[in-house]
C-alpha cells in the first residue's frame, strides 16, 4: 500500500552535517550468557544509505537497538547525530522497529500524528501531515478508520508514515521490507531512496540481499553478533575474483596447461576465478592452438557470492531459508 | 526536564482520550452510581423499618388494679424517656400459668411478668430475662410509688457549641473523609495496574521506548489515569449532591472540620491525587512487570490486601492523633495522604498539609523512577544495577 514518493513524504533537503550521523565503537550486548552483539565497531556517514545484512538472530536488531538507545549497552559507547545519549536526538530520528505495532482503536492518522507527536511535532501538524500522505497514497478512505480496520499492508504504511512524518536526519528501519508484497517492496525502495536524495541518514537491517544491493551505499555484514565486512556493496564483491565461464569447440589441446589450477568443468564449460594476470595468457593459447572459442564471459560476482564468500555458506543458507519461511508466512 | 513532561503530555493525552471516548466508559461512570442508589433506596426501607415498632411485649398477668398502677406508671415513665426507651406491656390471662402460656405457638410476648407490684415475678428465656428486669423493676417500684414519686424537674442551659462534640464531630469528618478517599483510590487505582500491558501485546512498547523516556510513558499514563479518576469523581460527586439536594437536604446543619470546608476540601482532592498517584505508581511498576492480563490479575488480590493493611493503619491513627502511630502514619509515605485528611479535619495547622504534599510528591518521583529503570531492565532487558542510576536524568 505504500504509493509513489508522494510531495509531502518529501520536504525540503537538509542542511548539511556531521560527518557520521550513527557511531559505535566496542559495542557488547549480553542477554544472560549469549553475547547478541558482541564487539561491534560501526560508522554510519551522514546522508548515505546503510544497510545492516545477517540472517535472523546475527544480533542486527539489537544492534539498532543499542544505536537508537532502547537498550544499553554492556560495554563500548555509542553517537547518534553526534549525542552520546541517543534519547536527545530522539526529535530527530525516526524509527520502524521489526515488530510492528499501532493502538487498534486509534484511526490512521491520529496514529500517524502520534507518532509524530512523540518525536516533537506539533499535533495539529501531524494531522495535517498526515492527511495529506494518506491521500497522496491512494489511503484517503481510510484516514478516518481505526487501525483494526485496515489491512496488513495498510497498517505498515500507517506506521511507516508515522517514522517519517517528523522530517527526522535519520531513519532507521529495522527488517523495513519483511511482509511487503513486491509491489510495496519497490515502493518502499523509491520512497527510501526519496528521503536519502534530501540527505537524510537511512539505516536499516535486512536478511534479503537484494535490497541491500540495490539501495545501500554501504553494508555491514553481520553474523553472530559480530560485523564481518564493513564497506560498499562494490567492495565486498571484489573481496572475490570475476568469474571466468568459457566454452571451447575442441576439448583437449596444449591451450588446456594455461588454464588456472582451480578450473571445473561443468555442463560442457570451464569455470575457474579471473586468474591475477589476467585473461591475455589463456586467450593467447586458445587462439595459437586453434581450440575454437564458442563463448568467453567475465563476470562480476553478486553480493550474493560476496556474502557466502564472508559470512561463509551455512549463514547464507540461513538467510535463504529465512527468506523461503517469511515468503511462505 | 521540559521534553519530559511534553512527552507525558502527548501519552497523557493518548491513553485519556482513549479511555473517555471508549463506549465502556459510560459503564464506568454509571457502575459506581447503583451503589448509591441502592443505599438512597435502602436508606429508605431502613427509614421505613426503625419507624416500625420493634419494642419487645411483656405480657402482664396481675390483678386488674396492679395492671393498670403497671400501664400508668409506663406511661408516666414514657412521657421522660421516650417512646424507645421501655418495652410494650399487654395483659394476659391470670388464669394459666406464665409457663403454659409462652410455650404456646401464638404467643405474642416474650416474657411474662406476674404476681404483684410488690413482688413481681418475670418468667421468660434467660436472655430476655437479662434484657428487661432493669427496665420492669423500674416499672414496677414507679407503680408501687405511684402516688408518692415526684419526677424531679431538670433545668437546661442550652450552649451553641461544645467543644466536645465538636471534637466528636471533626473526628466523625476525618473518618468518612478517610472512607470516601480509600474507596476512591481502591476502585480507581488498581484499573492501573494493567496499563502498560496494552503497549506490550501490541509492541508500541518499542516505538514509544525509541522515542521518549519511559519515565514520560509512566508519567503521562499516571497523569490521564488522574485525570480519568477526577472526571469519574466529578460525575459521581455531581450526582449524589443532586440526589442529596434533590431530597431537601441542606448543609447548614453540618460541622466544619478544624481547617475548614474551603482549605479540607482543596485538601481532600490534593490529597486523593497524592494516594492515587503513589499507590498508581507503584501498581504501574508491578504491572509494568507482568506479560499478560492474566499475570495482572493474579496480582490484583494481594495488591488489594495491601491497600487495606495501608487503609487499616489510617483508620487506627485517626483516633489517636499525636500519637507514634499517628506520625508514623503520615510519615509512611501510602499511608500519609489518608492520616493527613483526617489530621486536617481535626487540626487547623496547615504547614504540616504542605510538608506531607511535598514529601508525597517525592516519593511518587522515586516510586516512578524505581518502576522506570526495573522496566528497562526486567522488560527492556536493558541497563546494569538499577540503583546505580537512580538519580540520573531521565533518559531513553
Amino acid at each position: 500500500m505504500i504509493g509513489d514518493t508522494p510531495a509531502s513524504a518529501i520536504p525540503a533537503p537538509l542542511a548539511p552535517q556531521a560527518a557520521y550521523a550513527v557511531e559505535g565503537h566496542g559495542l557488547v550486548k549480553t542477554f544472560g550468557s549469549f553475547r547478541a552483539v558482541d564487539g561491534i565497531d560501526i560508522r554510519v556517514p551522514a546522508g548515505s544509505i546503510y544497510g545492516v545484512l545477517g540472517p535472523n538472530g546475527a544480533g542486527k536488531t539489537t544492534l539498532l537497538r543499542t544505536l537508537l538507545g532502547i537498550v544499553d549497552p554492556d560495554e563500548g559507547h555509542r553517537s547518534l547525530l553526534g549525542a552520546a545519549q541517543p534519547q536527545r536526538m530522539a526529535q530527530e530520528v525516526g524509527y520502524l522497529p521489526e515488530e510492528r505495532g499501532l493502538y487498534p482503536s486509534m484511526k490512521a492518522y491520529e496514529a500517524i500524528a502520534f507518532m509524530g507527536a512523540l518525536r516533537g511535532l506539533p499535533l495539529k501538524v501531524g494531522r495535517e501531515r498526515a492527511k495529506a500522505m494518506l491521500a497522496e497514497h491512494g489511503m484517503g478512505a481510510s484516514i478516518d478508520k481505526p487501525i483494526r480496520q485496515l489491512s496488513k499492508g495498510m497498517a505498515q504504511t500507517v506506521q511507516l508514515f508515522g517514522t517519517i512524518v517528523h522530517e527526522p536526519r535519520l531513519i532507521v528501519l529495522d527488517e523495513p521490507f519483511s511482509g511487503l508484497d513486491a509491489i510495496n517492496q519497490e515502493k518502499l525502495e523509491a520512497l527510501i531512496r526519496a528521503q536519502a536524495r534530501r540527505g537524510v541518514t537511512i539505516l536499516f537491517s535486512t536478511h534479503v540481499i537484494a535490497h541491500a544491493e540495490r539501495l545501500c551505499e554501504r553494508i555491514a555484514i553481520v553474523a553472530g553478533g559480530r560485523i564481518r565486512f564493513e564497506g560498499t556493496p562494490g567492495e565486498a564483491r571484489d573481496r572475490l575474483r570475476p568469474q571466468v565461464r568459457l566454452r571451447t569447440r575442441t576439448v583437449d589441446g596444449a591451450w588446456r596447461r594455461a588454464l588456472p589450477e582451480d578450473t571445473m568443468a561443468e555442463e560442457g564449460a570451464w569455470h575457474f576465478a579471473l586468474p591475477d594476470e589476467g585473461i591475455e595468457p589463456l586467450l593467447r593459447a586458445l587462439i595459437d592452438d586453434q581450440a575454437g572459442i564458442e563463448s568467453l564471459s567475465i563476470e562480476r560476482p553478486g553480493l550474493h557470492d560476496a556474502f557466502v564468500a564472508i559470512a561463509g555458506a551455512a549463514v547464507a543458507k540461513q538467510m535463504q531459508d529465512d527468506r523461503v519461511q517469511e515468503e511462505e508466512a | 526536564m521540559k521534553q519530559l513532561w511534553r512527552a507525558a503530555f502527548v501519552i497523557a493525552r493518548r491513553d485519556f482520550t482513549a479511555v473517555v471516548l471508549s463506549r465502556t466508559f459510560i459503564l464506568f461512570l454509571l457502575g459506581p452510581l447503583l451503589p448509591i442508589l441502592i443505599g438512597f433506596a435502602f436508606g429508605g426501607l431502613g427509614e421505613k423499618i426503625s419507624n416500625t415498632d420493634l419494642r419487645p411485649v411483656v405480657g402482664v398477668a396481675m390483678s386488674a388494679q396492679d395492671s393498670a398502677a403497671l400501664e400508668r406508671a409506663h406511661d408516666r415513665l414514657t412521657e421522660r424517656m421516650g417512646e424507645q426507651a421501655l418495652p410494650r406491656l399487654r395483659r394476659v390471662s391470670t388464669s394459666i400459668s406464665p409457663r403454659v402460656q409462652l410455650a404456646r405457638a401464638d404467643s405474642e410476648v416474650v416474657a411474662i411478668l406476674s404476681g404483684s407490684v410488690a413482688r413481681p415475678v418475670l418468667t421468660g428465656k434467660a436472655e430476655d430475662l437479662d434484657k428487661l428486669q432493669g427496665d420492669l423493676s423500674l416499672m414496677s417500684s414507679a407503680a408501687r410509688a405511684e402516688r408518692t414519686l415526684q419526677l424531679v424537674k431538670i433545668e437546661r442551659q442550652e450552649v451553641a457549641t461544645s467543644l466536645g462534640a465538636q471534637a466528636q464531630a471533626r473526628l466523625v469528618i476525618g473518618r468518612i473523609a478517610q472512607v470516601v478517599m480509600f474507596f476512591l483510590t481502591i476502585l480507581l487505582a488498581g484499573m492501573i495496574l494493567s496499563n502498560l500491558v496494552e503497549e506490550k501485546t501490541n509492541k508500541i512498547i518499542e516505538i514509544l521506548a525509541a522515542a521518549i523516556p519511559i519515565d514520560a510513558i509512566f508519567l503521562g499514563k499516571l497523569m490521564a489515569m488522574l485525570a480519568m479518576s477526577f472526571v469519574g469523581i466529578a460525575f459521581w460527586g455531581g450526582t449524589a449532591f443532586g440526589i442529596f439536594l434533590a431530597l431537601g437536604g441542606g448543609g447548614s446543619g453540618l460541622p466544619a472540620p478544624a481547617v475548614g470546608w474551603p482549605i479540607f476540601l482543596i485538601l481532600a482532592v490534593l490529597y486523593f491525587a497524592m494516594a492515587y498517584t503513589l499507590l498508581g505508581s507503584l501498581f504501574l511498576g508491578i504491572g509494568a512487570q507482568a506479560a499478560t492480563v492474566r499475570e495482572v490479575q493474579t496480582l490484583n488480590m494481594p495488591i488489594t490486601m495491601g491497600q487495606m493493611l495501608i487503609f487499616f493503619f489510617a483508620s487506627y491513627a485517626v483516633d489517636h492523633m499525636g500519637s507514634p502511630a499517628e506520625v508514623a502514619a503520615c510519615i509512611f509515605p501510602f499511608s500519609s495522604p489518608f492520616a493527613m485528611i483526617a489530621r486536617a479535619a481535626q487540626d487547623a495547622t496547615l504547614w504540616p498539609h504542605l510538608v506531607a504534599l511535598v514529601w508525597q510528591a517525592a516519593f511518587v518521583a522515586l516510586i516512578i523512577r524505581v518502576g522506570v529503570l526495573l522496566f528497562r531492565r526486567h522488560v527492556m532487558q536493558s541497563g546494569g544495577r538499577w540503583w546505580k542510576t537512580l538519580f540520573r536524568p531521565a533518559t531513553g
